[in-house]
């Protein structure tokens, strides 16, 4: 079971008071956007081996929705961050180069 | 004959002699044997029978790692099948019988498998039982199941409890013999948080069977003093019977504790499951002994080498009078000196090794034992129990070169660290070719959030078998502060590898040389599935079921490799191992569900009314965690006679019903409005204030996902009635929206649902018994249908709601939740001049169904869009966007030709079964009916005197009148015509009085 530390409210919280939500920085494409944009957005998720950015919510917290920056084959996590942002922070970017020399955002 | 020896036996009281029951027999042991070691004094080696061909099976290890003595243990509601024992202890009134035979232990008609077990090989099942299709059903798989399997589930309730607790550490060590005292004491004394865990009963593991000295002392007492040590340490947590099973992400660990397997009805927990958070996790969980394959190595009494010395040294029993000992490595010859200590005979040591050196072998032959160098087993003799061996060259073919008489053989492979903590989380193992051993590879440790080490190994669970090496090891892998304890032993030499013996058997010895005991795998099976093309060790583990039992191959899995390595003319590296997978040893549903059984599984919840409704005969019904009232029985009555009675009541006097589950979410901010035009397919930003509209919520995909009332409560507040199940649910989703992509939207959020009692008053003289309760207007002209208002009734602080799930005349009323109770007992009281009766649920869903109203969770189902439900009217044109709104322009979600909301009236006025298909012409790609709709709701509808259901049909709206067939059991067809779902009142002027 993981241990994500809460940004909102600071807790090191075990994943049993964590709701998972899947991908994050997805773009919501809506009326107007074509068929293969609305796709993409509702059904093509990334499934990589390595970074991942994840939505997680504190659900038997605070019950604020943040992000996660994590390795899916490790587990290691390069940092959490409040969910309000279209992309990683810069801190989290330079976490997981830190770790993971080489690795380029949109990987 | 197997026996309790006259003296000796470290781990028993022989003051203390315990009765036991096996098979029905009694029989005594001694406090502190393990079943195995009590079942072996009294001469029952044979315990049991193999899983395929009924095999005659014995005790062949001490410990966790034995795959073949299984025993259902207990009675009655403390029956449990599969027990190893070898891992049970034994106490005052234990019982126990042997599993999988018939009809008895001893004479076995399944037995006739071995027989036939040519006919058996690998992947017998995949290749015989395929054809013809229709035997699979009827001959093959009730056979199979006839035969297959090892115990019996158990007929009673569980009548033991269970409990989990939580433990935090900067380490844990799992394992306590000397390795896992030495990492303990180490990182103890630099001041860490520690918690030592030891499966067995015992500390120590198995340096003071092997007679190791340690630092001066011997290893009996040097354990002694490092137990007392740890118990005086205040940071030091320590727990014997406690394994831990598995570890996972982020240094979580479990830990099964058997806290009164050996005391049962003592009041304690039956099984304690430790969930524990550590920084660092050490395995020091040694290592097992492998057997060697070499024909008949299967008959009861042949055993491993080291188990044999740890019955005779630990519970001073002799496996039997006269041992041959076979191996590959020095370590087996102390079986030999510790049978000879013990008084029993050894006749033979022998050794694959060309040339036998090195100080325990020399040892050996000083006591006059004699040692056969170069040589293997050809065969062992005996059928239900050994009787003697046949000594062949281990470079030959198998040519019997003498026989030597015997009645137990106590058979060395080598060993293999215990490695599965390490790769439960990822840590990675490599081939150590000197040692023939997979062991952890340290420079590729599972890790922890940090991208840390979580993990290491320490002693024999390293690759390190050699006392001094444990020792150092286990302390430099526990920080390396301080001294290491220092220990000396006698040289070995070098192990040789042995995977067949002898090494060139021919398919008649190599078709009786077990890898996997319980589940029967031999040698020929793995060499058979390499043949037909199986390269990959998981696909051929799951195609022979090699390691696939019980004991998941902690015999048998290297083995396997080995053989299949050399099938397959590859080094064994390449072939790999299976993955490792918690549980180290099966542990009990029973823990893992820990106390959360019965009453407690998941919260109750109750509205303000609960006992009332209790009282009044409720038949209750769940829905979500919530008990909610399905009617109401009188005395005499039946469920349907009340429904029928609440029914018509509701419809021509009042009825009353706890709405108290209601979903209530108010939605409050600048931006509410703009956001609910968002959350639903109508528009709410327009709603006037104190009116109410009906909603309908779809997820982005389109689909409906709830549907209530909302009610404009104020300029910049609404309040969002959801389903009953679906609060929660729907709180989350609109936060999520909120959070995560409207975060600068100004809107709250709060789910007041347990904050408000609701009473729905239905019915023709609905308004006489609130104008009886007085305080408010509520006539057509003040408060008309759909609107809502505040004020005082009866002196209870209301919120009336003219809204109606049944299409009678309906209000509402919402009060505080502790004036829930007093403001329902007013309005029974208030309306029993009037007729009132509660009613339950099942009432409102006859009435919402003779409405032809929907039920989220009844016409939805996760693929229905409202479109398909004739709701088009509940979505705006206007708007442009709202969550589902693209999705639901897809071509196939605007496709006229779905499946889509009709009425169904049966032809004979009888209910359709639920969920009944209606069919149509043809068949499909599998050969099954076609379809072409389903009910959705159906019930009996007392004021109609007749079936009435809802369906989704094939276009469904443009079929009025047509009938359909509807096949229900027993061949039977019912017919049913499609008709407008609103079978009452159809114009709606009922509501709207």
């Amino acid at each position: 079971m993981l241990t994500l530390t809460c940004p909102h409210c600071g807790i090191r919280a075990e994943e049993t008071e964590l709701s998972p939500g899947g991908e994050a920085h997805l773009k919501r494409y809506g009326p107007g956007d074509s068929d293969e944009q609305f796709e993409a957005y509702m059904f093509a998720r990334k499934n990589p081996k390595g970074v991942h950015f994840e939505r997680w919510r504190h659900a038997y917290g605070c019950g604020k929705w943040f992000l996660a920056a994590r390795c899916t084959a490790t587990l290691e996590v390069f940092g959490t961050y409040p969910a309000q942002v279209s992309a990683p922070p810069e801190p989290i970017i330079e976490a997981i180069r830190a770790r993971r020399p080489g690795w380029e955002a949109g990987q | 004959m197997s026996a309790r020896l006259s003296r000796g036996g470290r781990l028993i009281d022989r003051r203390a002699p315990v009765t036991f029951r096996f098979d029905g027999k009694p029989m005594t042991g001694f406090a502190g044997d393990t079943l195995a070691a009590s079942l072996l004094a009294n001469d029952q080696m044979l315990v049991g029978r193999s899983f395929k061909y009924h095999r005659p099976r014995g005790i062949v290890a001490s410990g966790a790692e034995e795959p073949n003595a299984l025993v259902g243990l207990g009675q009655g509601p403390r029956f449990e099948p599969n027990q190893r024992v070898t891992t049970t202890e034994t106490f005052e009134g234990l019982t126990a019988i042997s599993q999988n035979h018939w009809p008895s232990l001893d004479y076995d008609i399944g037995a006739v498998n071995g027989y036939l077990s040519r006919f058996l090989p690998a992947g017998f099942y995949y290749k015989m039982f395929l054809w013809p299709r229709p035997f699979w059903k009827h001959v093959y798989e009730p056979f199979i199941r006839q035969s297959a399997g090892l115990g019996k589930v158990p007929q009673e309730a569980d009548a033991d409890r269970y409990e989990q607790a939580y433990a935090f550490a900067d380490l844990v060590v799992a394992g306590g013999g000397i390795a896992g005292l030495t990492a303990a004491l180490t990182a103890a004394r630099a001041g860490k948080r520690v918690i030592l865990l030891e499966q067995t009963a015992h500390w120590g593991g198995r340096a003071p069977v092997d007679g190791d000295e340690i630092d001066g002392m011997a290893a009996d007492l040097w354990v002694k003093n490092a137990v007392q040590a740890l118990e005086g340490m205040a940071n030091v947590t320590m727990r014997l019977r406690t394994m831990v099973s598995g570890l996972y992400d982020h240094g979580y660990a479990l830990a099964y504790e058997r806290v009164a397997d050996h005391t049962p009805g003592d009041g304690r927990p039956r099984h304690r499951l430790w969930r524990i958070r550590a920084g660092k996790v050490i395995a020091a969980t040694g290592a097992i002994e492998r057997p060697l394959s070499f024909a008949g190595n299967d008959i009861p009494g042949v055993m491993l080498a080291a188990a044999v010395r740890d019955f005779v040294v630990n519970w001073a029993v002799s496996p039997g009078d006269r041992s041959v000992v076979v191996t590959n490595n020095d370590d087996a010859y102390r079986t030999a000196l510790a049978l000879a200590d013990a008084g029993l005979v050894v006749a033979a040591v022998i050794d694959a090794r060309p040339s036998v050196t090195g100080d325990l072998p020399a040892q050996v032959r000083a006591r006059g034992i004699r040692v056969l160098e170069g040589r293997g087993i050809a065969k062992v003799k005996g059928a239900k129990r050994v009787t003697g061996v046949a000594i062949c060259a281990q470079q030959g073919e198998g040519a019997v070169l003498e026989e030597i008489a015997c009645d137990v053989v106590a058979m060395s492979g080598g060993w293999s660290p215990v490695v599965h903590l390490w790769s439960h989380c990822g840590g990675k193992l490599i081939w150590d070719a000197d040692a023939s051993m997979f062991r952890p590879d340290a420079a590729r440790p599972p890790t922890g959030d940090a991208g840390q080490p979580m993990a290491a190994t320490a002693g024999a669970a390293s690759g390190a078998l050699q006392t001094a090496a444990v020792l150092a090891d286990a302390h430099a892998a526990a920080g390396g502060e301080g001294l290491a304890p220092q220990a000396t032993g006698p040289a070995e030499a070098p192990m040789l590898p042995v995977w067949i013996m002898p090494q060139g058997a021919g398919i008649a010895l190599k078709s009786k040389m077990w890898l996997d005991y319980q589940n029967d795998v031999k040698v020929s099976d793995v060499q058979l599935a390499a043949r037909e093309g199986y390269e990959s060790v998981e696909h051929t583990k799951r195609y022979t079921t090699l390691g696939m039992a019980t004991d998941q191959g902690k015999l048998s899995n290297i083995n396997g490799l080995a053989v299949l390595s050399h099938a397959l003319h590859q080094e064994i590296p390449a072939t790999g191992t299976t993955t490792f997978r918690p549980p180290y040893t099966p542990i009990s549903l029973g823990s893992i569900g820990g106390e959360a059984r019965g009453e407690i599984f998941q919260p109750l919840r109750q509205t303000p009314m609960h006992d009332w409704h209790s009282a009044q005969g409720a038949y209750w019904e769940p829905v979500g965690q919530w008990r909610r009232p399905y009617c109401y029985k009188r005395s005499g009555e039946t469920a349907h006679e009340a429904v029928n009675r609440e029914v018509i009541n509701t419809r021509s006097n009042i009825g009353l019903l706890d709405a108290s589950t209601l979903g209530k979410i108010l939605v409050k901010g600048a931006d509410a409005g703009r956001f609910l035009d968002m959350l639903y397919t109508g528009v709410m930003s327009t709603l006037p204030v104190g009116k109410c509209r009906y909603g309908l919520m779809c997820n982005d995909n389109g689909f409906l996902i709830d549907d209530g009332v909302v009610v404009r409560m104020s300029e910049d507040s609404w309040l969002c009635h959801t389903t009953t199940g679906g609060a929660d649910r729907i709180h989350a989703h609109m936060e999520d929206w909120l959070q995560c992509e409207w975060w600068d939207w100004k809107v709250h959020t709060a789910n007041l649902t347990e904050q408000y009692a609701q009473v729905a008053i239905v019915g023709p003289k609905a308004r006489m018994l609130l104008e009886k309760l007085g305080g408010m207007d509520v006539s057509r002209e003040a408060l008309p249908f759909m609107t809502y208002a505040e004020g005082t009734l009866g002196g209870f602080r209301a919120r009336v709601f003219r809204i109606s799930f049944s299409g009678e005349l309906s209000y509402e009323v919402a009060v505080p939740a502790s004036e829930g109770l007093a403001f329902w007992e007013a309005c029974v009281a208030a309306g029993a001049e009037f007729g009132a009766m509660p009613y339950g649920t099942e009432a409102l869903h006859v009435l919402r169904a003779e409405k032809g109203f929907i039920m989220i969770g009844d016409e939805t189902d996760g693929t229905v869009i409202p479109q398909d439900l004739g709701l088009g009217w509940a979505i705006s044109k206007k708007k442009a966007d709202y969550l589902g709104k693209r999705a639901q322009e897809r071509s196939h979600m605007a496709d006229p030709n779905r499946w889509k909301l009709v009425g169904l009236e049966t032809l004979d006025g009888s209910v359709l079964p639920d969920g009944a298909l209606a069919v149509a012409e043809g068949v499909n790609a599998n050969g099954q009916q076609r379809t072409q709709g389903r009910v959705t709701s159906t019930y009996h509808s007392p004021v109609l005197k007749k079936g009435i259901a809802m369906g989704l049909v094939l276009n469904g709206p443009g079929r009025m009148g047509e009938v359909l067939d509807f096949p229900v059991d027993d061949g039977k067809v019912v017919q049913a015509r499609i008709v407008d779902q609103v079978f009452y009142d159809k114009d709606g002027e009922k509501q709207n009085v």
